[in-house]
Formats: C-alpha cells, sequence, structure tokens
C-alpha cells in the first residue's frame, strides 16, 4: 500500500484540482442532461419545448467544457491515470460520446428548420443522449468506488489496462447499476428545479410537480445507494478519518436533497438548486475521497500478492513536479477568471423564460 | 499479422477518418467567427444595415459549422486515451499539458462568449455585444495555437527528455516546447489556411446569391429590396476574394519557410512528399512521380531541374537527402533528432521490429501536391471573381457557377485535408517523430473488435451529421440575407426575445 505521508504535495494538489473539475462539470451539466431529459415530456407544445431548451441554449457548451477540461487536467497531470482509465472503459467511453454528439447537435439544430418531424427527432436526440451520459458515468463512478481490477499489460509493466475478465460484468453488478439509476435520477430532480428557476407559466407548474415527484425518488435511491457506498465501500485512503468523512458527504448530500424537495415545493427554487448543487458535490466528493490515493483501481493479482501496490495511484500515474508546477500556476490564474465569466453569462441569461418570450418561428421558406 | 497489430490499424484508420473530419470545420469556426466579427465591427461603426445583414447571415452558416466542430472535437480529446493509452502514458507529462490549457484558455471563451454572442443581441449593449463575438472568435485562434504546439511536439519533439526509470518522455524546458520552430511556423500555416477556406466560403455563397437574385430579376429592374440584396453580395464576394487572396499569399510564404524547416527536422517526410529517393546535390521538383514497384526509386518522373534544391534550402545546389539515403541511415541507428530522446528510439525500434523508417511515399507525394494544386486554383477563382465583381459583371446562374460557387471554399478546405495528411502520413512509422514508433503507442488491450465497432458507428453517426450540416447550410444560402432590425436591449420581462433557438 501506498503510505500517505511518502506522497507529494502537488500529486495531492492535482488530485483535488481533477476532482474539482469533475464536480463543477456535474453540478453545470448535470442540470442541462436533467432538462433535456425532461424536454420532450414537460414540453406540451411547441413553444412550451422552445422555451425549455432556450434555458439551456447559451450555457450547455461551456458546461460542457468543464467536462473537457477534467479530461484535460487527468491526461496532463496523471497520464498513466487518463491511459488506463479511458482505454479500459473503451465501449462505456464511447457510449458518453455518442451521447454527447447526439445531444450538442440536437441543441443546435432543432430550431433550424420549423418542420415538427425535424424538431421531434432532434427533441428525442437530446433526451437519449443526455439520459445516456450520466447513466455511463453513474455506473463508472460507482465502479469506481467498488475499484477497477487492473493489471500490467504483458510486455509492458509500465502500462497498466483493466482486466478484462473481472471487470466487464462487474459494470452491471447491482451497486453498479444503482449508481447509475441514482445519478440519471438525481440529475432529473436538479434539471427539473432548475427550470423551475429559469421558466415560467405552465412549464414551470409542470416542473414543479415532477421535482417534487423525482425529489421522494431521489432522497430514497441516494439514500440507498450512499449507505450501501459507506458499509460496504467505506474508503481506506486517509484512515479512519476517511471513514468518518465519508458519513459526513452522505449527511450533507441528503440534508441537500431533503432541503431541495422542501424548498422546491415551496416555491423556493433558488434554494432547492442550491440543495441538489450541494448533494452533486457530496456525493462526486466521496466517490473522489475513496478514490484517493488509487484512483480507483485495485490490483487484479492482490490476492496473489498480499499489500501489493495497485498498480496506478495518484504518484506513479502523476506527471513530474515541474509540469504540474506550471500547470498548477495556470490553474490558479484560470479558473478565477472562467468562473468570473462564466457568472456573468449566467446573469446576462438570468431571466426566466415562458412562451411569451418566445418569438414565432420565422416564415418557412418556400422550397426554390 | 497479429490481432494487436490489426487493432492499431484500425485506430489508425480511426483517427484517420474523425481527424480529417473533424478538420473539415475546424478552419471556417476559426477564420469565419473572425471575419464574422469583423462585419459586425463594420456595421457598429458605421451603422449601415447591409454589414448588420451579412453579419447575421455569415454568423449562421458560421455556427451551423461550428455545432459540428464542437461535437467532433470531444472525440478527439477522448480518443488519444481510449485508442492510444501507451501514447498518452508515454507522452502525457508534456503533450497534456497544451490539450488541458486549450481546454482551460479557449475552449471556455469560445463556449460562453458565443453562447452570449447568440443569445445577446437584446439582452447586451450593442458594443458589450460586439466583445463577445471577438473574445469567442479569439478563443478558436488561442485553441488552434495550443493544439498545435502539441502537434508539433509529435514532428519536432523538443524541451523533452527520456527517463529511462519511469520509462516515458518528460518535459525539460517549456519555453521550448512553446517556442518549437515547427509549431511558430505550422500555426501561421494553418491560419492563413483556414482564411482561404473562409475567403472562398465567403466569396462562393455570395457569387451564387448575387446570380440567383439576378436570375429572379430576369431581366427586369431590380426591386429596391434586391438592389439591396446585390450591394451587400458584391461587397461580400469582394471581401471573400480579397481575403482569400491575402490568405494565398501568407499561405505560400509560410509553407516555404515550412519546407526549409522541415528539411531540417523531418527530411524522411520531405524526401516521401517530393518522392526523392537518393540523395541529390541539385535535386529536380517533381511534377509527376509515380514509384516502382520495389520502392526503390521512381518508375516514371517528371522534373523541373534544381527547383527542391532551391525550396528546400535556398540554393539551387543545395544537398537535398533522399528516402534510400535516409533508410539506410536510420537501419544503422542514426536516428534524428540525436537527443536523450533517442534511446527511448533505439529500445522501442528494437522491441517492435520496426525496420522500415520509409512512409507511404504515393500517399504522401500526392497528398502534397493536391495540396498546392487546389490552393492554386482557388487563387485563380478569387482572381476571376474580382475581375468579374470590378467590371460590374453580372454572376449567372448555371452549372459552371455552381460548380466555381462550391470550389471556392471546398478547394482550400480539402488542400487542409491534404496538408494534415502528409503532415501525418508522413511522419510515420513514428508517432513521436524519432522517439516513439506507431506500433508502440496503440492501446494493447482494446480489442480489433472495439475499434473496428467504433470506427463503423463513427463512421455512421459522421455520416449522417453530414449530410444534415451541409442541408442545414444549403437551406441557409438559398433563404438568403435575412431582413435585420436594429436590435435593443429589452427592458419589459414579457417581451419576445428577438433571438430564441
Amino acid at each position: 500500500m501506498l503510505e500517505i505521508g511518502t506522497i507529494g504535495i502537488l500529486p495531492i494538489i492535482w488530485f483535488i484540482l481533477v476532482a474539482v473539475l469533475w464536480i463543477g462539470y456535474l453540478v453545470l451539466e448535470g442540470f442541462d442532461y436533467g432538462v433535456a431529459m425532461l424536454l420532450p415530456f414537460l414540453g406540451k407544445n411547441e413553444k412550451e419545448r422552445r422555451v425549455i431548451v432556450n434555458t439551456l441554449g447559451p450555457v450547455w457548451d461551456g458546461n460542457e467544457v468543464w467536462l473537457l477540461t477534467a479530461g484535460g487536467a487527468m491526461f496532463a497531470a496523471f497520464p498513466a491515470w487518463y491511459a488506463t482509465l479511458f482505454s479500459g472503459l473503451y465501449l462505456p467511453l464511447f457510449l458518453v460520446l455518442v451521447g454527447l454528439i447526439i445531444r450538442g447537435v440536437a441543441f443546435e439544430y432543432r430550431s433550424k428548420r420549423p418542420d415538427t418531424r425535424w424538431r421531434n427527432v432532434f427533441d428525442w436526440l437530446a433526451a437519449v443522449g443526455s439520459f445516456l451520459v450520466p447513466l455511463v458515468f453513474g455506473v463508472g463512478f460507482a465502479n469506481f468506488i467498488i475499484g477497477l481490477p487492473v493489471k500490467p499489460v504483458a510486455g509492458n509493466e509500465l502500462l497498466l489496462a483493466l482486466d478484462p475478465a473481472p471487470y466487464f460484468w462487474q459494470l452491471f453488478s447491482p451497486f453498479g447499476l444503482l449508481g447509475g439509476i441514482v445519478v440519471v435520477v438525481l440529475f432529473l430532480f436538479h434539471g427539473s428545479i432548475y427550470l423551475t428557476l429559469k421558466t415560467r407559466g405552465e412549464v414551470q407548474d409542470r416542473a414543479r410537480k415532477f421535482a417534487t415527484l423525482i425529489g421522494l425518488v431521489a432522497i430514497v435511491g441516494g439514500a440507498a445507494f450512499l449507505v450501501w457506498q459507506n458499509l460496504a465501500f467505506a474508503p481506506q485512503g486517509i484512515g479512519s478519518l476517511g471513514v468518518i468523512i465519508g458519513w459526513v458527504l452522505l449527511l450533507v448530500a441528503a440534508v441537500g436533497l431533503v432541503v431541495a424537495w422542501v424548498t422546491v415545493r415551496g416555491g423556493r427554487s433558488g434554494i432547492a438548486f442550491i440543495g441538489t448543487s450541494v448533494t452533486t458535490l457530496a456525493v462526486a466528493a466521496g466517490v473522489f475521497l475513496k478514490m484517493f490515493p488509487g484512483l480507483g483501481f485495485i490490483d487484479s493479482a492482490a490476492s496473489a500478492t498480499p499489500g501489493g501496490n495497485a498498480g496506478v495511484n495518484i504518484v506513479n500515474a502523476a506527471s513530474t513536479d515541474g509540469t504540474l508546477t506550471i500547470m498548477l500556476v495556470a490553474a490558479l490564474i484560470l479558473v478565477p477568471i472562467v468562473l468570473l465569466y462564466t457568472g456573468w453569462a449566467y446573469w446576462v441569461n438570468r431571466r426566466p423564460l415562458s412562451v411569451d418570450n418566445i418569438p414565432d418561428d420565422p416564415a418557412p421558406v418556400l422550397a426554390s | 499479422m497479429t490481432a494487436v497489430d490489426f487493432a492499431e490499424l484500425l485506430a489508425r484508420w480511426q483517427f484517420g477518418v474523425t481527424t480529417v473530419y473533424h478538420f473539415f470545420f475546424v478552419p471556417v469556426t476559426i477564420a469565419l467567427s473572425l471575419l464574422v466579427a469583423v462585419l459586425q465591427t463594420l456595421w457598429v461603426r458605421s451603422g449601415n444595415e447591409r454589414y448588420l445583414r451579412l453579419t447575421k447571415f455569415f454568423g449562421k452558416l458560421f455556427l451551423i459549422n461550428f455545432a459540428m466542430g464542437v461535437v467532433t472535437g470531444i472525440v478527439q480529446e477522448f480518443q488519444f486515451g481510449m485508442n492510444w493509452s501507451e501514447y498518452s502514458r508515454f507522452v502525457g507529462d508534456i503533450f497534456g499539458a497544451p490539450l488541458a490549457l486549450e481546454a482551460l484558455i479557449a475552449f471556455f471563451l469560445e463556449s460562453v462568449f458565443l453562447g452570449l454572442w447568440i443569445f445577446g443581441w437584446d439582452r447586451l449593449p450593442k458594443k458589450v455585444h460586439l466583445a463577445t463575438i471577438w473574445l469567442g472568435a479569439v478563443g478558436t485562434l488561442i485553441s488552434s495555437i495550443f493544439i498545435l504546439v502539441a502537434n508539433a511536439w509529435m514532428q519536432n519533439p523538443v524541451g523533452a527528455t527520456y527517463n529511462p526509470v519511469t520509462g516515458r518522455a518528460e518535459m525539460t524546458d517549456l519555453l521550448a516546447v512553446l517556442t518549437n520552430p515547427v509549431a511558430l511556423i505550422t500555426w501561421p500555416h494553418v491560419i492563413f489556411g483556414s482564411f482561404m477556406v473562409a475567403g472562398g466560403l465567403i466569396l462562393g455563397v455570395s457569387a451564387w446569391c448575387l446570380a440567383k437574385v439576378n436570375k429572379e430579376a430576369d431581366g427586369v429592374e431590380l426591386s429596391a429590396q434586391a438592389a439591396k440584396d446585390v450591394d451587400a453580395h458584391r461587397f461580400a464576394v469582394k471581401l471573400g476574394a480579397w481575403v482569400l487572396l491575402a490568405a494565398a499569399v501568407g499561405t505560400i510564404v509560410t509553407g516555404d519557410i515550412q519546407g526549409k524547416i522541415l528539411v531540417q527536422t523531418q527530411p524522411m517526410k520531405m524526401a516521401a512528399a517530393e518522392g526523392l529517393y537518393t540523395t541529390e546535390a541539385s535535386a529536380g521538383f517533381a511534377v509527376i512521380a509515380f514509384p516502382n514497384a520495389e520502392g526503390t526509386g521512381n518508375a516514371f518522373e517528371l522534373t523541373i531541374p534544381g527547383v527542391l534544391s532551391f525550396l528546400a534550402t535556398g540554393s539551387f545546389d543545395g544537398k537535398v537527402e533522399g528516402i534510400n539515403d535516409l533508410q539506410a541511415a536510420y537501419a544503422a541507428g542514426q536516428i534524428e533528432p540525436n537527443t536523450e530522446l533517442a534511446r527511448a528510439a533505439a529500445e522501442h525500434t528494437a522491441k517492435y521490429g520496426v525496420t522500415n523508417f520509409v512512409p507511404d511515399v504515393v500517399a504522401s507525394f500526392w497528398s502534397f501536391r493536391f495540396m498546392m494544386l487546389f490552393g492554386c486554383i482557388a487563387i485563380l477563382i478569387a482572381i476571376g471573381a474580382l475581375v468579374k465583381n470590378r467590371n460590374g459583371g453580372t454572376f449567372k446562374a448555371g452549372k459552371l457557377l455552381t460548380v466555381i460557387a462550391f470550389a471556392a471554399p471546398l478547394l482550400p478546405l480539402f488542400a487542409s485535408s491534404f496538408g494534415w495528411i502528409v503532415t501525418e502520413m508522413g511522419r510515420q512509422p513514428w508517432i513521436v517523430n524519432g522517439v516513439l514508433p506507431t506500433a508502440a503507442a496503440s492501446s494493447p488491450m482494446v480489442s480489433a473488435f472495439e475499434v473496428g465497432t467504433t470506427l463503423v458507428l463513427y463512421t455512421l453517426i459522421y455520416g449522417a451529421g453530414a449530410v444534415v450540416e451541409v442541408g442545414l447550410f444549403l437551406k441557409t444560402v438559398k433563404a438568403g440575407l435575412p431582413i435585420v432590425e436594429e436590435p435593443k436591449v429589452l427592458e419589459n420581462d414579457d417581451d419576445p426575445l428577438s433571438f430564441a433557438y
């Protein structure tokens, strides 16, 4: 086992930074997955659907950049982590990419033609894509909690790969599947609260009704998942302190959900949105706590060599101190700037929309 | 061929297909965003409605293109880890940094400010709104700097060393990586090339629209609205043509310098791109060449004496190294660049049995020639359009005009594709030139089935995407210049937005 005292400060900071970027992605794009999944269901007519799409229009792409930045940061700061994880979860990540492609195209292209069939197709592409991505990530994160078995590649001891035999079926273990469902439900709750915050009129009413319903599911499912996680897969990386933090995070996540459920019913959507954001943060923080310092991998030969090193960890996967230092300086300067102008973009687009705000479609162009 | 080799071959195809496709959208994103910013600036400064209409028209075309570039770009970032895990592990200390910085600096800037630009017409004051398109456009430029720094390192690995303990390349000098001579010359070459594409696009679209307006008028005097359209499109044809021509000059000058740097950093790629098999003191430029069956020389070639030496070295009797001599040198272990990193090369070539250091000569040679040829035809089109436009001539609708309208953007675009094909295929068998062979770089545990399946699915999804994208693009062009109203900032919460998805 990797002794915590032997870990340098830079890999620890970068591990936390990677976690922060993932949390930024999950909190921000989490709601736009939820909103897009609800698009075909909460929008009863074309104008209502346009209301829903336009709550995301100006912001979804910026939200997605958090994922790209998190991926880039893993590549730069922990190349071996990026290499083993991305090649190991090949097909799941392909599903994520397909989901991201179809939903991105859907947001940008649905409005570009007035005809109903065209728009229905893109509404469903947006919904299916936005369902696929959090489902796969949920299953993935649950498996980081369980631990993905890795072993060195034959002929290249430095490169670790997932041990395909045990891992593939492990993806579909009950805990893994529950993880996927819980993340989808959490984002449905998060997204419907965002809609109550950003819309007016009937769409808002429907979103609120849905939120109070899905909120209950989120509370029950989330509680089951988190209790299971803490009982069966308690974090070991930082000793008993980690176990305590794990339970504290569970409590925070639960409080966030309950507060969100109570306040969204009472019409205080702002507080509700903070509630689900805090929950998302706490759940993700719990996953990363569990992944310290082994990055969510376990040695598939651990039983053969008791106490054997997990192969990839935050020390041997890390880039050189030089690279980590340069990147840290860049991140410390740039992340606050990004937060500042992203915040401004949200403020500019702060106004809640109703069908009255949606202009009529331009007259359809006659085919020439 | 072993199963691992086959998986690697498919991974190379996947990279080729997804990257060439992604780069169909890149030049337009970079250069058209800046030209739209210029058009909007002209409108803000002059108040002339003509520029506002052009801004909205080409802005919409830009956004249709941008969406596809965004979604296909995500695949690029994931692909390194998915298909090329040993590459990622080996180079991450150097290559990962520009990628992360690209996301942190450029992608956020692009996405947030373009989002503000699209939806900000009636939410932001005029000048603030103008700033958003400029910031978005600058984001695309910054993005290109970082990704080209990363790519240049694969062509000419500087500022790094090989650490035998960790078994990977590690950064020693960030400044050297950022000021890699290959990056410094490739960046302007790519940017000028992108402006040729965007210039060609504006030229082609507006010339086609002009012909359409004229055809609809059918000899009768133009209506007031049609006359306005003609005025705007005439301006756009002129703008597009001049941008294309100016960018062509830049492309040629930077391409020439790039060639001279290439001779220093990657002589084998240069030799393959020129079909030069034996080292010559006064090498001729082959206009056409076909290699013999053994791949040891040209079975047929048509050369202009001394010109290659001049292009490569600046002197008509400068020595240019040939494929056979370079192969002999590499096979003898004299691998350039001769740095610490060469140790990695020696280890890997021995381990993976890499003995042939010659890239695909036919692909390199002809890609290089198609690049130049397509660029030159685009220049002729721009000159022709300027001449036609100046003499008050009308653009007549018809097959010829349609072909030219498509060719104006597509020729420089395909020239860019061919440029990249030479750059990447000409580097083989290396993934990092003279350091890491491509054979060593792929994900060893990812099966040919997985790569093959995803390759087929990407191709289908991208193909469907292309149909939708081109369809929307043409529909928007046919709809012509939009009728615009002076944008004003909305005060009342119930007012309809002037623009929404």
